[in-house]
């Protein structure tokens, strides 16, 4: 058999930030004088603006030619990995899914990106007829029965429950006692982080020898004092917890909340709902499972959907539907709200591309992306475990839904190679893998997660990577040592990264950390 | 090789206890003391250390041309240093027939003084402690692991690795420290079947965490965040009036740091409102001072065996766990050094079967700041 694997080099630009290329004076539409006439009748438009309200200076924006813009951003493209340019299932617990291209057509459309949210609703009845069709549609897919589309992405949900929780309790004077959520040691980081973050302590239940989260430990957890529990399932892992049942009951008898992080939902759509696993609520990242590519951040939507008995406390504006004439209209009028997560009401592209994938696949094809999803999960995990010093986590749980956890200590043990030197040398395939979520309880951990968009030939592909990469650290050490070959990224420096007071993100951040910017001024 | 650029080197201290890990293969549990060493030797037991020291420094040849190797005599370290072709200077310490912890001692004495970058040692339990007691955390150092007794987070997990991790450290690359335990067992207990380990003091290891390119998890904290964010957890659940009996170890000693208090590694102390009343107290004066009802146990998680009670920290007595009373004890742990312990239980070993049953159970271990994770408690 030939082999799948074909030579790559990556492209490295050295590309400078847009701002260093910055050229004063430069521009890339010169935009027509207003004509005398216009002049005349609306005036210069400047002083319509009032004093206190109009900046003194000019906004600190890069001055560039057309031309030089295009060249920037076609580089920095073209210094990228991901889902449209090779098979990207390494990021597991991420649906790295191809989203239809059709979609994006629609999103792209004039109708779409002419919309602006200060616009009266009898002018956006289209947009808002879409909204309120997605939550019907998210009706059916969770079970639950109310809907807010404002979180802006995974976490953001996780924000806008936290909040939910919060006025649940307030409302009931049990906010002071309440000061607890217990969430588990393999659901997402975020489910832990956004309640501390909102002032709640934060209980971690560990795994069962199963992989599953320990119900003895959870019966000692619970209390009087627990206000919800926040769970992913399946967890990271890719193990599904098929007694949270249980787990939601109990916590129910306790009073607290029943909160289900369905950030992705790519393995159970059609076949599992929060509705019947006994969860108050959930949201759904459409970024992931529902056709918008999860990169960057953003833009995307954690839609939230709630039991009925939570539907007074959701973040406002809701959009509804007037029963009499038919018209949709945003509604501000909920007095127990939780307030607002966001500005505005939601993403408007975003949920635009979750409707139209929604629709074009119907009920039957979304329970067939899922259980392709399963499938294709399942055939790599098969092979990936032949590969030699792979093994899996909770051994004893062989089942997985649409990802796996799996362990490279047999190959540390055996060649003193682990995940980030398997991570550095599969860069010189045009790929990546993402190891895991801290902290690394699994040794030497990877994730993958298949999706339902990769056909055989592509998984085969990847495999052949992960073969040739085991078989080096066994029999070519100096291969892996000085990887990555073809690549341009050695190693990162991540004290930059954990270091709050050196991290920057956007140029503005950077400016500040680095060269004095704000003093200056 | 000119005078400059040898000074240019790093200079790696290297020392060997040959009769390390003597006693294992004949069942005999360690190899401290003379008798001990000479049953061993007439039961046929072979050097174990040359082998495990051959294999570490595999992983140094690659930076034999910036390194300098500091060691002593013969099988304490020059035999396997020259073996493997790495410049050698030589200490007279350990030429007679018969080497001993005073020899070691007296070898990592001699290289502190001389500035060695770090101290590489093939050893066990015992090995670390000699080490650690002469040099304490002021060097860094790791162990290869060629004794019997390995309960100290402080040896790499294999020779290869420690030498991976040691040559790593000395080329310059970006590595973390670690203050990390140091545990010995009492040998002559554990020969009759008894496990009794007590913590020895601190070296300062290097983190085997290496740096990750790209995904979203980065690096994860640093130690000393994820040991800040425990201690002000603690330090805001602490009450006004109340006594605070604060166990040895390194993340109770970061709840001490932070609140700017006079505290000690090894020993049990006692605060109140932010103020040290004693550190480094014995039992019966803890026993004196406990109020019931009004006093608060906080004990570290002793890493790699995962005891709260009863390694390390035998002056919390019975008597003083009664006062507290179950309740009124807060275990803390970085989730660094939970992780060597996932899926495992936590152990305690009061001396007294009976409560050790009632302390059973699940606890909850602080984690971080505003976190607690789940613990199985088991004796
Ligand atoms: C289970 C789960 N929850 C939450 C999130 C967070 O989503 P986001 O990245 O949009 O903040 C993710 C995604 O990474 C996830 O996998």
């Amino acid at each position: 058999m030939t082999s799948r694997i074909r030579p790559f080099h990556h492209m490295r630009w050295n590309e400078p930030i847009i701002y260093q290329l910055s050229v004063e004076g430069q521009r890339g539409i010169l935009v027509p004088e207003a004509e005398k006439e216009i002049e005349q009748i609306v005036g210069d438009g400047l002083s319509s603006i009032p004093g206190n309200m109009r900046r003194k200076d000019l906004p600190n924006l890069p001055e560039m030619a057309q031309p030089q813009v295009v060249r920037h951003f076609n580089h920095l493209s073209q210094e990228n990995l991901g889902a449209d340019s090779n098979i990207d299932i390494g990021q597991g617990t991420c649906t790295m899914k191809h989203s239809p291209k059709i979609n994006e057509v629609f999103a792209r459309s004039h109708k779409i990106t002419d919309l602006h949210p200060y616009q009266d609703c009898s002018t956006v009845q289209g947009i808002l007829e879409i909204f309120y069709r997605t939550e019907e549609l998210f009706r059916e897919i969770s079970g639950l029965d109310r809907c807010s589309v404002q979180p802006g992405g995974g976490t953001h949900g996780v924000v806008a429950m936290v909040s939910m929780v919060r006025a649940w309790h307030r409302d009931r004077g049990e906010d002071q006692q309440r000061d607890e959520i217990i969430t588990t040691l393999f659901s997402h980081p975020a489910d832990a982080a956004v309640p501390k973050a909102k002032g709640y302590k934060v209980v971690i239940l560990p795994p069962d020898e199963e992989g599953l989260p320990d119900l003895e430990a959870y019966k000692n957890a619970l209390s009087e004092k627990t206000a919800a529990i926040f769970f992913t399932n399946p967890e990271d892992t890719g193990i599904f917890n098929s007694r949270i049942l249980e787990f939601t009951e109990l916590a129910h008898q306790k009073g607290a909340l029943c909160c289900y992080d369905q950030a992705n939902a790519n393995g159970l759509l059609g076949i599992a709902r929060a509705r019947e696993a006994g969860f108050d609520m959930s949201f759904f990242n459409l970024h992931k499972t529902f056709s918008s590519p999860h990169g960057c951040g953003g833009p995307a939507t954690g839609l939230l959907m709630v039991d009925r008995k939570l539907g007074v406390y959701l973040p406002v504006p809701v959009v509804r539907r007037n029963e009499r004439t038919g018209r949709y209209f945003l509604d501000f009028n909920l007095p127990k709200s939780c307030g607002k997560v966001k500005a505005f009401f939601g993403v408007a592209p975003v949920v635009l591309r979750a409707y139209a994938w929604i629709m074009s696949l119907g009920a039957d094809g979304l329970e067939e992306a899922s259980r392709i999803a399963v499938l294709n999960n399942n055939y790599f995990m098969k092979k990936m475990l032949k590969v030699r010093g792979c093994s899996i986590s909770f051994p004893r749980h062989p089942g997985r839904v649409e990802q796996v956890r799996y362990s490279w200590e047999k190959l540390k043990e055996e060649t003193g190679f682990g995940t980030g030197d398997v991570q550095r040398r599969i860069a010189d395939f045009g790929t990546h893998y993402w190891a895991s979520h801290e902290p690394w309880v699994i040794p030497e951990p990877f994730t993958i997660e298949p999706s339902e968009s990769y056909s055989r030939d592509d998984i085969d592909e990847y495999l052949e990577i992960m073969e040739q990469i085991s078989r080096e650290c066994y029999e070519e050490p100096e291969v892996i040592r000085h990887a990555p070959h073809n690549s341009t990224v050695h190693h990162i420096d991540h004290e930059y990264l954990d270091d709050p007071g050196k991290w920057a993100i956007t140029w503005r951040e950077y400016s500040k950390k680095y060269t004095g910017y704000f003093q200056e001024r | 090789m000119t005078e400059g650029r040898s000074r240019d080197r790093k200079v790696l201290g290297l020392i060997v206890n040959p009769v390390a890990g003597m006693g294992g293969a004949v069942g005999l549990k360690g190899t401290d003391g003379r008798a001990v060493l000479e049953r061993a030797l007439s039961m046929g037991a072979l050097p174990r250390s040359p082998l495990r020291v051959r294999e570490a420094l595999e992983a140094l040849k690659r930076i034999a041309d910036d390194i300098r190797i500091l060691t002593c005599s013969g099988d304490m370290g020059a035999l396997e240093s020259e073996r493997a072709g790495l410049p050698t200077e030589v200490l007279p310490i350990g030429a007679g027939p018969f080497t001993s912890a005073v020899d070691t001692m007296e070898a990592a004495r001699k290289m502190e003084a001389s500035g060695v970058d770090m101290i590489l040692f093939a050893g066990g339990d015992g090995t670390a402690r000699d080490i650690a007691g002469v040099v304490g955390t002021r060097v860094p150092s790791l162990g290869i692991p060629s004794g019997v007794k390995i309960h100290s987070p402080v040896f790499g997990r294999n020779p290869a690795m420690a030498g991976e991790l040691a040559g790593l450290f000395m080329s310059g690359a970006k590595v973390a420290l670690e203050e990390r335990e140091v545990m010995d067992i009492d040998e002559e207990a554990f020969r009759k079947g008894t496990l009794r380990a007590s913590l020895f003091g601190y070296l300062l290891v290097p983190s085997e965490r290496r740096f990750l390119q790209g995904g979203k998890a980065g690096g994860g904290k640093s130690v000393a965040v994820e040991l800040d964010g425990i201690a002000q957890e603690i330090i805001s659940r602490m009450m006004p009036g109340d006594l605070y009996l604060v166990g040895p170890g390194t993340t109770t000693a970061a709840v001490m740091r932070r609140m700017g208090c006079e505290y000690s590694l090894l020993g049990v102390d006692a605060v109140r409102d932010r103020k040290t009343l004693g550190t480094d107290l014995p039992g019966k004066y803890i026993l004196d001072l406990a109020e019931p009802g009004r006093t608060w146990l906080i004990l570290s998680v002793i890493g790699g065996q995962g005891f709260i009670l009863g390694r390390g920290n035998l002056q919390v007595t019975p008597e003083v766990i009664r006062v507290v009373g179950k309740e009124r004890i807060l275990v803390a742990g970085t989730p660094e050094k939970l992780k060597g312990l996932f899926g495992k239980a936590l152990f305690v070993d009061t001396g007294d079967p009976l409560l050790d049953l009632e302390l059973c159970g699940y606890t909850r271990v602080v984690t971080g700041l505003g976190e607690e994770t789940l613990f199985r408690v088991e004796r």
